[in-house]
């Protein structure tokens, strides 16, 4: 007994039991919270909570990935957004009609996910073993094989779509108001001196004798 | 077998206090430095006051004094401040600048956790830090604090795409994540350096480095000039001091990764087998303090960007010439070119 739970398979278990209940906890939170600042850095949490489950997995560089992509540059733009809109915290509470009809959505979609995956998955999982790959295995050269090997068209194809999809959010979003004020930093840089700047040659004004020396 | 595993624990905490400690010292006379350094380039004199039993010894002792005095100091909390999170930024600042020392090899073997993704692992680390800024910014309740942790914002993720395409040439140069196999790549003499391959790239990366940090001619998040400190105008005494620390620990990351990535780490400049040409974590250290060096040099040189020319700089200039030199190298890599590939 005492023998097992000082095994690294008691702690690889219980630290995915952790790691699960922090990413469902601050999960809830993010849709409970009626600050959405708030929302916004639990949503970080959970990003944080399933990595350290890939971490588990052993696979390193997914999860790195996703604190990198995720965490380091999706969520700051989140952030960066929702603090420029003046969002009111609200003081009501209780339910309302959304939440109803979306714990409706949720538990329909619920259920249709086990009939679909409920029978299929039992047959896949690995029953008790831990995914364990030998010392030194990469990670990285498994996801890169998969990806530019073997599913290197499919991967193409969903960058083309991608890059579809930003030109169009930009063109969408693209207004130029007339009274724009832009700078080219071209003529900026080749500007000289003379341009700006007028020298002007005087006479030196004679002194009136302030200090009265003389 | 338990005796074994507590062991295991409390030689990781030594490890760990090991890196930490002289860190923090480092970081204090890196300021000290700087205020000399900057000090002696604009011909004044800089700190030189502050010794031990009344001898001056050059103002050493300065670093300490500032620590004490920072210390000591009330934290004062803005009104409406959400205090928590005010507290909770300059903890995120420090903890994620002290987490990226985790995979740094300083010498052959000399490293805390020799993983395989160590480069991203890095990345992942420092694209963290900004969130200290940011929290602190919103966190503060003050217009001057909101600006500058938005200015951060979009100049840490613009950046980091600049800085990532730059580590990619690394990485395609070495064949690996892993530092320490990095800089096994480049075992050999100056000449087997990345940095001479990868110029555009070193050079964009370590200037990316500057804009990531903060620090000047990239500091529009601070703006003296133009908001008052930006991110953390409401913040004194310790949680100054830890934002301080952070940043400045962020700032031999940066140095000491360049160090590791292009300039052969450990390695010494000379070939062959005499005494000067060996391996050793002071060459290491020579070449992290030669990049702080151009960090405070920097400072005392160039006048703050425009923010409009930050973000040109960043996008226009940097990333097309990232993402033309990756392809350079990737060509080089295929056709075995030089000593390096």
């Amino acid at each position: 007994m005492i023998e097992y739970l000082l095994s690294g398979e008691f702690y690889q278990i219980m630290l995915f039991y952790v790691y699960s209940a922090i990413l469902i906890g601050a999960a809830l939170a993010v849709v409970t919270m009626r600050n959405s600042i708030y929302s916004a850095l639990f949503l970080i949490l959970c990003f944080f909570s399933a990595a350290a489950l890939w971490m588990l997995l052993e696979a390193e560089f997914l999860a790195l990935t996703l604190v990198l992509v995720y965490v380091g540059a999706v969520m700051v733009l989140f952030l960066f957004v929702i603090m420029m809109l003046d969002i009111k915290v609200k003081a009501k509470s209780g339910m309302s009609n959304y939440t109803k009809v979306g714990l409706l959505v949720a538990l329909i979609m619920a259920i249709e996910m086990i009939l679909l995956l409920g029978k299929k998955l039992v047959g896949v999982l690995p029953q008790d073993d831990l995914v364990k790959h030998a010392q030194g295995h990469s990670n990285v050269s498994e996801v890169a094989t998969s990806l530019y090997m073997k599913y290197s068209l499919p991967f193409e194809l969903a960058s083309v779509v991608l890059l579809v999809a930003i030109i169009a959010a930009v063109l969408l979003t693209l207004r130029r108001r007339d009274d724009y004020k832009i700078v080219n930093p071209e003529s900026q840089v080749h500007v000289k001196a003379k341009d700006r700047m007028r020298v002007v040659k005087m006479d030196a004004e004679r002194g009136n004798n302030i200090g009265g020396e003389e | 077998m338990i005796w074994d595993q507590i062991w295991m624990i409390i030689w990781t905490l030594l490890k760990i206090v090991a890196i930490v400690l002289p860190l923090i010292i480092v970081v204090a006379y890196l300021t000290y430095a700087e205020r000399r350094v900057i000090g002696f380039m604009q011909g004044r004199m800089g700190p030189n006051r502050v010794g031990l039993f009344g001898f001056k010894l050059w103002g050493l002792a300065q670093p300490f004094a500032d620590t004490v005095k920072l210390l000591l100091k009330e934290i004062i909390f803005p009104a409406n401040a959400n205090k928590f999170l005010f507290l909770m930024a300059p903890v995120i600042t420090l903890a994620t600048a002290f987490a990226a020392w985790a995979v740094v090899p300083f010498s052959d073997g000399l490293v805390l956790a020799d993983i395989n993704a160590g480069l991203v692992y890095i990345l992942a680390m420092t694209s963290l830090g900004v969130y200290g800024v940011i929290i602190a910014g919103w966190a503060s309740n003050s217009k001057y604090a909101l600006l500058g942790a938005l200015r951060s914002a979009a100049q840490i993720v613009s950046y980091e795409i600049s800085m990532g395409f730059a580590l990619v040439g690394v990485l395609i140069a070495a064949g690996s994540l892993n530092l320490t196999t990095i800089v096994h790549g480049q075992a050999g003499g100056i000449g087997h350096w990345f940095f001479i391959p990868l110029l555009p790239l070193f050079v964009i990366y370590f200037i990316s480095g500057v804009a990531e940090t903060n620090r000047a001619p990239f500091d529009v998040a601070e703006g003296e000039s133009e908001i008052v400190a930006g991110f953390h105008v409401e913040y004194s005494g310790a949680a100054f001091a830890l934002f301080f620390l952070g940043e400045y620990a962020n700032m031999i990351m940066i140095s000491s990764l360049a160090a590791i990535m292009f300039l052969g780490g450990w390695y010494s400049p000379f070939s062959g087998d005499s005494w000067i040409a060996q391996p050793s974590i002071l060459w290491f250290f020579m070449k992290t303090g030669f990049f702080l060096l151009l960090y405070l040099w920097f400072r005392a040189t160039f006048p703050r960007y425009r923010y409009d020319q930050i973000m040109r700089l960043g996008w226009k200039v940097f990333i097309p010439i990232c993402i033309v030199w990756i392809m350079v190298v990737a060509v080089m890599k295929v056709y075995h070119v030089g000593p390096w590939f």
